[in-house]
């Protein structure tokens, strides 16, 4: 508890007390912690000086922010044009059902959190999938499986 | 346009609906008409606050010269020379399906379903997700809590279809002064009715220190 | 590296390292673009560096390995570059990587089969091959050429000369005009020029004295782009050289770049060659003793396409959230903080050192008079020779997909071309030699948008295609306004239908009719052009809709309750292994007898088509 404290503390420092660090402090929470807790979100409020209110609509409105805790693995199925056109759809439907989560959501044990993004621009490779950091290029639904069962 | 302010003496001439009216320059078309006592429909317009052309239903037509556009009147500023038409072809088709979207936001409210058979819009081939829905999320209570009261103890959530009015983490927020504001200004019954979430059961309230 | 404090110092600079280069001495310029990172190239780079250590090749041979940002032909990834051979491998994997050491780099002879071969022939060097030969580059001038990740390469490439003369031999006047002479148009999607933009700020700051911004919007969101995300990846100094001239032209001394967060290398490369110009003298205070102060912060995208909207853009970077508002009173007069500011897109900024370098009337004679210069477009789809291009304004549509893009693989021609995005259209193959520029492309009822070229064959549906852009749309909208929230739901609805075969040809027309008040009355961009994909569909492909509406098929079999899937008898060896994939175990069949679907449980997933070996399952 008392690590973390001082790990949130080292995150605000790295921003002067302004409103307009909201989103950037909100974004280096959500890259260290994997979402934005509560008691958080009242610590960034405090040192940028804005309401409560404020972050959470800036929270809830930006795709990449996650008030939930996020799944040990990110799971990106692209949804760019190129990729629909190859069968992107198709690619996450058979992941909705194999994790048994909708696509945004995470699943109960936190293994795994599934989304669709709007374009990777890796476009060439369509469709493409990304997990963590890998990019998995003209990716099939079985080969994703596969890929999935390794880690 | 400086000799036009120079021979207008800070006023501008401009033409509603054929109407020859003249407008204080830093006015909109909306506040010009009303001046005028000329209708145009709003729903997310308050005097009290800040417009936002949200809801849309004040679309006019401008021309000016050869160039024309739909504009919101509620912030259109005034120009000299500049011709309104608040009831074109154009106008009336926004209008319209705008008032047949709002019967499919809001099913509940009574207020909207009034407005639109004004226009003779009586049933929406939208989908009615939530039939007990009546906000319409012109905003009115969140800037009339920022801007007028000064708390922010309501604001938008989410984005798009999921957009919400709402306190943080929709429980009951210790901001809220309970002063009503957002009721007084919501144009259907939709702020009455979150009133629980955002100021929570008042009678439990006392001793939080907002004893306005 | 020397701070330079001078432009003098800076030309100095340039001479020493040139000087200082070691001609003999191959390079090997490994693409670690997009397409190409995404193919292993990394892993290309890693091996050449693994093979030159261990071959001890440092003391004789001495090759240099340049990381560098794309090299366009992103099918043919990963690529490499040899200089000063020219020659250019294709396809080439970790394990390729032994014998280019040993066989060119050692002995200076050439890996046939590593060679690109197009139609019969063999291209030693990139410049001979057609994808190439036909393109001119500016905007992308630099990628796959520097690394993007070494200040000095950037240099010995003529790196911020254009920012040194225009700050210490013209005027901010005469870089405005300079601008204007070049007629350069915006290249993020709306085309304004941009030298009467950089003008009307100038003005706005003369009236109201005070802090101007700039701001360059690296948000690049069109799904099925990525020329910013190239450029600023392979050439980031070039973007810092485009917004300190332009900064110099407004009289600004704070800008900020908005990058998109998808694109962590961007912001990376970014942010160090944001340190490195600094170190420099070219950003910060009184730069090359002008007395000019300049400085750029970066800030990350969080995942909102609306923020492409220069107001919510500007919003998001306040630190709210990203909503526009109306544009009554424009944003070089009003914006960042109610103060004069500049927005310019990353490939538009990318042109200016060239302008002010070569002169705004030489940009002015590239390609047509109304839309002159060059624009980039990342050419996907169902194309050959999937890729980044850069091409003068102006060129048929045909010269892009076709002769540069190799056309359909496997089909005579395109069914249509979707550009400009979510806000764009789709142009039918009848339209093929359409020129390519700003105002061509409007009256065809599309638009240029950022660059995107989404290339589509008979296998492509247009009412899914344009469900998709909407149900995009519908999800990116702000919310704020009504037309956009409520009627971008509705239109898919409407889709919705028309995809499950319902509706009527009256409704086609509603639809048409929903989608000019959604122009009409959406508050911005967004929501204003959000009904386009739609409205040419329907235009150019009414036949497709009504085959859904009447005839209750998709000719391009792809809407799922058009369609079914069944088995091909006679090319059925009943492997079994579409039994053991199909989720819903719909599949039955004796091992080694044709199978059978049963239609009725059948979700359309596509993994029994996927997993056949023998091309057995049929789609109609």
């Amino acid at each position: 508890m008392k690590k973390k404290a001082t790990e949130i503390d080292a995150i605000l420092d790295r921003y002067p007390g302004e409103p307009r660090y909201l989103i950037s402090l909100l974004q280096d929470v959500q890259a260290e912690y994997n979402y934005i807790a509560p008691e958080n979100m009242t610590l960034i409020c405090d040192h940028v000086g804005v309401p409560l209110t404020q972050a959470w609509s800036v929270a809830t409105f930006y795709k990449s922010f996650s008030l939930e805790p996020r799944g040990e693995h990110e799971i990106r199925v692209c949804c760019g044009t190129a990729c629909h056109l190859k069968g992107s759809e198709r690619l996450a439907q058979s992941l909705e059902r194999d994790l048994g989560v909708e696509r945004g959501h995470t699943t109960e044990d936190l293994r795994f959190s599934l989304d669709t993004v709007n374009c990777l621009g890796a476009c060439a490779l369509a469709p493409m999938v990304m997990i963590d950091d890998d990019y998995i290029g003209g990716a099939t639904q079985r080969g994703i499986r596969k890929y999935l069962k390794k880690i | 346009m400086s000799d036009n302010k120079e021979k207008t003496d800070g006023l501008v001439s401009l033409v509603i609906d054929g109407q020859p009216v003249q407008a204080k320059e830093d006015w909109t078309v909306l506040e010009t008409a009303r001046h005028n006592h000329i209708h145009i429909p709003t729903l997310c317009y308050h005097e009290a606050v800040q417009a936002n052309g949200g809801c849309r239903l004040c679309v006019v037509e401008a021309k000016e010269g050869n160039w024309s556009k739909i504009v919101v009147s509620c912030l259109y500023p005034v120009k000299e020379g500049l011709q309104i038409s608040t009831s074109t072809a154009k106008v009336n088709n926004v209008r319209r399906w705008i008032l047949e979207m709002l019967l499919a936001e809001c099913p509940a409210s009574k207020e909207i379903r009034t407005l639109a058979e004004a226009y003779g819009v009586n049933s929406t081939r939208f989908k009615i997700d939530r039939p007990t829905e009546q906000c319409l999320l012109c905003g009115l209570c969140v800037r009339v809590c920022e801007e007028v009261v000064g708390v922010r103890a309501i604001s938008f959530g989410s984005r798009g279809v999921n957009k919400q009015v709402a306190t943080p983490y929709m429980v009951p927020n210790n901001a809220c002064v309970a002063c009503g504001s957002c009721v007084t200004v919501c144009p259907t019954g939709a702020m009455q009715a979150r009133l629980n979430m955002v100021r929570g059961n008042v009678s439990e309230r006392t001793g939080h220190g907002h004893a306005h | 590296m020397d701070r330079v404090n001078k432009a003098e110092d800076l030309r100095e600079l340039r001479n020493r390292l040139i000087a200082a280069q070691d001609t003999s001495r191959p390079v090997v310029r490994v693409c670690l673009g997009p397409g190409c990172l995404a193919q292993g190239a990394d892993k290309v780079a890693g091996a050449f560096k693994k093979a030159i250590k261990d071959r001890g090749l440092q003391a004789d041979v001495k090759p240099l390995i340049k990381e560098t940002g794309c090299h366009g032909f992103c099918k043919l990834g990963p690529l490499v570059n040899l200089d000063p051979s020219g020659l250019f491998y294709a396809q080439v994997k970790p394990e390729d990587v032994e014998e280019i050491v040993e066989q060119t780099l050692v002995k200076g002879q050439v890996v046939d089969r590593l060679l690109y071969t197009e139609n019969g022939n063999q291209y030693q060097t990139a410049s001979e091959i057609p994808f190439y030969a036909m393109q001119q580059k500016i905007a992308t001038r630099n990628l796959g050429l520097i690394d993007p990740i070494l200040l000095e390469d950037a240099i010995i490439n003529g790196a911020y000369l254009a920012a040194a003369k225009a700050l210490s031999y013209m005027k901010p006047e005469d870089v405005v005009k300079e601008l204007e002479l070049s007629g350069l148009r915006g290249r993020g999607g709306a085309g304004f020029p941009t030298g009467r933009k950089w003008r009307s700020a100038v003005d706005a700051a003369k009236k109201s004295p005070g802090m101007v911004y700039i701001v360059c919007n690296g948000d690049e969101g069109d799904p099925g782009a990525f020329m910013d995300r190239a450029i600023m990846e392979g050439d980031p100094h070039g973007v810092l050289e485009g917004m300190l001239i332009e900064a110099y032209a407004v009289g600004a001394n704070q800008g900020f770049l908005y990058v998109r967060t998808e694109y962590p290398i961007a912001v990376k490369n970014l942010k160090r060659a944001l340190d490195q110009a600094r170190d420099l003298g070219m950003l910060g205070q009184n730069i090359l003793g002008t007395g000019f102060d300049f400085d750029v912060q970066i800030n990350r995208g969080a995942g909102a396409f609306v923020c492409g909207e220069s107001t919510a853009l500007f919003s998001s970077i306040e630190g709210k959230a990203g909503e526009p508002r109306a544009k009554y009173i424009r944003s070089v007069e009003r914006g960042l903080w109610g103060r004069p500011t500049v927005l310019n897109n990353v490939e538009t900024l990318s042109n200016v050192p060239v302008i002010i370098d070569e002169g705004g009337d030489w940009y002015a004679h590239i390609g047509p008079a109304n839309s002159p210069g060059t624009k980039a477009f990342s050419l996907v789809g169902k194309v050959k020779n999937v890729g980044l291009v850069e091409v003068p304004m102006g060129v048929p549509l045909s010269r892009i997909v076709e002769d540069i893009g190799g056309g359909v693989p496997g089909k005579d021609h395109f069914k249509a071309v979707q550009t400009g995005g979510p806000s764009g259209g789709c142009i039918p193959y009848s339209l093929k030699d359409v020129a390519v520029d700003f105002d061509s492309l409007i009256k065809i009822g599309s638009m240029m948008g950022s660059g995107g070229m989404i290339v589509m064959d008979d296998t492509d549906c247009v009412v899914d295609v344009a469900r998709y852009f909407l149900h995009f749309l519908e999800e990116e909208s702000c919310g704020k306004c009504l037309p956009c929230r409520l009627g971008l739901k509705g239109m898919v609805e409407f889709l919705d239908r028309f995809s499950r075969g319902e509706g009527s040809e009256e409704e086609l027309d509603e639809l048409v009719s929903l989608g000019e008040a959604i122009k009409d009355g959406a508050l911005c961009a967004l929501g204003g052009s959000a009904p386009n994909p739609v409205l040419t569909t329907i235009r150019y492909f009414r036949d497709e809709y009504l085959a859904h509406i009447v005839d209750k098929k998709c000719p391009a079999g792809v809407c799922k309750s058009l369609i079914t899937y069944s088995i091909d008898t006679d090319k059925c060896t009943g492997c079994g292994l579409c039994v053991r994939n199909c989720p819903q175990s719909c599949i039955t069949g004796e091992t080694k007898t044709p199978h059978t679907i049963n239609g009725e449980a059948c979700v359309r997933c596509g993994m029994c088509l996927e997993s056949c070996k023998f091309g057995a399952i049929n789609v109609a």
